[in-house]
């Protein structure tokens, strides 16, 4: 049977609308906000190229966008593993508290004597505690069966009050108490903070875009966090797809019973999930602490500290296709778009709130446009189906009974 | 959100031999070593002359009580009732034993935080009400969405709406009009925001079915954008307004010494939640739309068969819970601050969440844990005032962790409604 150009011409069609939710859902995000900045006589052209300026335009603002993205990467590994695993979780934010608490516990208690050695310490006590947070509902989840989602959300405000209580009392630096009414823990030892990262460039590099520095992204406040969430990123790659554990958790995700049947610990696994995915946020938490603010604070709320990265890491996620791989693009994007938002808030007045309820909308329209994939294919199927059964009684009316 | 769907919990394997855990369990042990931590704390800290004046407002005459052996003598007990219902098997028993120190918790804690000092109970059980007000209000919003089958994780995001919006119009017509007038539109402007919010959360998950949560997460996100920006945008610039809805004191039941300042001298929303909480009982139980929606809540599929239009039903009472939230919204701005600020709500919304799991999805039983919780809340506020050692911290962490006990099935299995967080799908299996 011959492909006719027109049935082709169908396939390609189709194959292009089922990789294009996400791009659609982009640019219907990006029409809205086209609409809101001209309701706010705002040239959206102008806008828009004020964040792309604000986000890539130079040295330092590419700098801050990493360092805006970094945490949400590590969240955002974790919530693939977790997501894939067929464990919904929403408590970056409280597994990023963690394990920035028990990691800077870690660090200040490992001061001098240590040297350097307290930074894998610490970041190894912020995987753990981060593990043994998201662990708890992975937990209630197997052996309970506790909706994930809503202890995941108890958990994130048990986990600010935790943060609040050990910065006003334990962990409070006692020099820095009652000083501007910002709870905050003791500078950690230079020692023990995160290198800032730089990367050296050929001679005449520097030159050819006139940077000020003979090192690229030296002077900015980009630090080693970014390597090593990249290199996890491809860690948790690998674990997923290519080892018999990441196999397993997959299988969970996809169908419980099924698993259950072929000898996998269902239980094991799901609280496994919840555990790595818990574990990258607390990095997430840690990494913050270690490599940027050097010191843990809050204004008493879950944001103060973590910068909404714990659900901002969900959206990222998503929109990687819950790949870790994908994610890092996906991180770099959206930390574009936060920093590129204050930006123009600077430059045009438009306040930068916008862009978080943009966000949202990337996601309804990425969640809804996957619904519309869907839509299409079932439709697809039923033509199919149509035609065939035409064909087939076409077929019988020919052959005399 | 199949809470109590019993999918991974029959597979249990049944060789391992484990200590059952049960609700009377759990509660014995909590009181054996809350009875322990009293008689402890009531020998070591507080000496016989302690004692606690309790007053009750202009009108009433003050109660002294001795701090030390009211403490002694309720942590005889806990401690008691714990070792009985450990011991003993009938259930009965144990079930009015734990009863009495359910009810006994709130005046004990109250004599002892309060050692050495007076404190108001009017005052303060008035306030506990008076906090309690927008998480009733948001555990009848979730009720109508959850008993109808669509969870509703949004509530916060559809108070924060509310709570912003219509104390913006509010402070827009504010020069205008007349204040009352201002008021009424901005509470009802309000109620449409949340109405507003809870479409969008209908078309995502009831007509696009997509994952509820998820709905819900993004739908609180974009409340928290929408609302800052609307606020730098119009308020920033506006001076009019300020000023809360003015009180209702009832003529007659308001002079009435304790029950006149607890009940009847409160703000409209206040009495709001009394009448929804009752309107709220009587529609599920009482009406055919509210058999219509506990069957959609239960079972779409029969009720489909039966001529129930599943969608429609879904649609309505999600978009009815988004006007309650948007109300409660409005008790935070209009009726108790006259400001607004970016994430006022500050997570009540899932506590109304959690008080409506507390309560079993039942309107009465949400009432009692938005009650419980409001004062866990005004107590966090009186312990930091009386210099109680322990940390108020703790105190804001208890609506969660009971949450998730409740959740647990440790106090009594929670009861979701069997299709909560399903979409429907008509020509699904």
């Amino acid at each position: 049977m011959s492909i006719s150009p027109a049935t082709w011409a169908r396939t390609a069609l189709n194959r292009l609308l089922d990789a294009s939710p996400l791009v659609i859902a982009l640019l219907l995000a990006f029409m809205v906000a086209s609409t809101l900045l001209l309701a706010l006589n705002v040239s959206p052209l102008e806008g828009f190229a004020s964040m792309f300026e604000g986000a890539f335009g130079n040295e330092n603002s590419t700098a801050e966008t990493f360092v805006k993205a970094t945490p949400m990467l590590f969240v955002a590994i974790g919530i693939c593993i977790a997501f894939r695993g067929g464990m919904t979780n929403v408590g970056g934010e409280g597994q990023m508290i963690m394990g920035a608490v028990a990691g800077t516990a870690v660090a200040l208690a490992a001061g001098e004597p240590l040297g350097w050695l307290g930074i894998p310490l610490a970041i190894i006590a912020g995987f753990i505690a981060g593990a043994l947070y998201g662990g708890l509902a992975g937990w209630l989840k197997a052996w309970f069966n506790v909706n994930e989602i809503l202890s995941t959300i108890m958990l994130n405000a048990i986990a600010v009050q935790f943060m609040n209580f050990m910065l006003n009392g334990p962990m409070l630096d006692p020099t820095e108490a009652g000083v501007n009414q910002i709870p905050k823990t003791a500078r950690i030892l230079e020692t023990i903070q995160l290198p800032r990262l730089s990367l050296p460039l050929p001679p005449g590099v520097a030159d050819l875009f006139s940077l000020q520095n003979a090192e690229l992204f030296a002077r900015t406040r980009l630090h080693w966090g970014l390597v090593i969430a990249v290199l996890l990123a491809v860690v948790a790659y690998f674990l997923l797809w290519r080892t018999t554990v990441g196999y397993r958790i997959r299988a969970v995700g996809e169908n419980e019973r099924a698993s259950r049947y072929a000898g996998i610990s269902v239980r094991g696994h799901m609280v496994l999930s919840m555990m790595l995915a818990g574990g990258f946020a607390g990095l997430a938490g840690i990494i913050q602490v270690l490599g940027l603010q050097y010191r843990l604070q809050t204004d008493g709320s879950a944001t103060g500290f973590t910068g909404n990265a714990g659900f901002n890491g969900i959206v990222v996620a998503l929109f990687g296709g819950l790949n870790p791989l994908g994610a890092i693009p996906a991180s770099a994007f959206f930390g574009g778009l936060l920093v590129g938002a204050q930006k123009m808030q600077r430059d045009l007045g438009v306040p930068a709130a916008l862009i978080t309820s943009i966000n949202g909308l990337i996601v309804i329209f990425a969640v809804s446009s996957e619904y519309f994939r869907v839509w299409l294919t079932r439709r697809r199927r039923l033509a199919e189906a149509e035609a065939q059964q035409k064909a087939a009684s076409a077929s019988t009316a020919g052959v005399p009974s | 959100m199949a809470v109590a769907a019993p999918t991974i919990n029959e597979a249990a394997p049944a060789g391992r031999k484990r200590i059952k855990i049960t609700r009377t369990l759990v509660f014995s042990i909590l009181f054996v070593a809350f009875g322990v931590w009293l008689i402890l704390g009531a020998i070591n800290t507080l000496t016989p002359e302690t004692s606690t004046l309790l007053t009750f407002g202009a009108g009433t005459p003050d109660l002294p009580v001795p701090t030390q052996i009211i403490t002694l003598i309720s942590g005889i007990y806990y401690a008691a009732a714990g070792v009985i219902c450990l011991i003993m098997a009938q259930q009965r028993l144990r079930t009015i034993l734990l009863l009495i120190g359910g009810v006994l918790l709130i005046p004990v804690i109250i004599i002892i935080a309060a050692a050495d000092a007076s404190t108001n109970v009017t005052t303060l059980l008035s306030v506990s009400l008076r906090l309690s007000t927008p998480i009733v209000l948001g555990a009848m919003a979730g009720i109508w969405c959850e008993r109808s089958g669509v969870s509703n994780i949004a509530i916060e995001g559809m108070m924060l709406t509310g709570a912003c919006n219509g104390f913006v119009v509010f402070t827009i017509l504010s020069p205008n009009l007349a204040t009352g007038e201002a008021q009424l539109v901005g509470v009802i402007i309000s109620i449409l925001s949340g109405g507003l919010m809870s479409l969008l959360l209908a078309w995502l998950s009831i007509t696009y079915k997509t994952n509820q949560i998820v709905a819900g997460t993004v739908i609180n996100i974009m409340a928290v954008g929408i609302t800052s920006f609307i606020r730098r945008e119009v308020l920033f610039s506006s001076e009019a307004g300020r000023g809360t809805l003015a009180p209702w004191p009832i003529p007659v039941l308001s002079d009435m010494p304790v029950v006149g300042e607890i009940f009847f001298s409160g703000r409209p929303i206040f009495y709001m939640m009394f009448v929804l909480v009752i309107v709220t009982h009587v529609m599920l139980y009482f009406t055919r739309w509210g058999l219509r929606t506990r069957a959609v809540g239960e079972n779409p599929r029969a009720a489909d068969t039966l001529g129930v239009n599943v969608i429609r039903n879904r649609w309505i009472n999600v978009f009815i819970g988004g006007m309650i939230a948007g109300l409660a919204g409005a008790w935070f701005s209009l009726e108790t601050t006259g400001s607004f600020d970016d994430n006022m709500t500050s997570g009540r919304g899932f506590i109304a969440l959690a008080a409506m799991i507390f309560g079993k999805w039942t309107p009465f039983g949400a009432f009692a844990g938005g009650i419980l919780f409001g004062f866990s809340d005004a107590m966090g506020q009186r312990f930091q005032f009386l210099g109680v050692p322990i940390p108020p911290q703790f105190l804001q962490m208890v609506p969660y962790v009971i949450t998730i006990i409740v959740l647990a099935g440790l106090v009594g299995r929670a009861q979701a409604p069997k299709a909560d967080g399903v979409p429907y799908d008509k020509e699904g299996k």
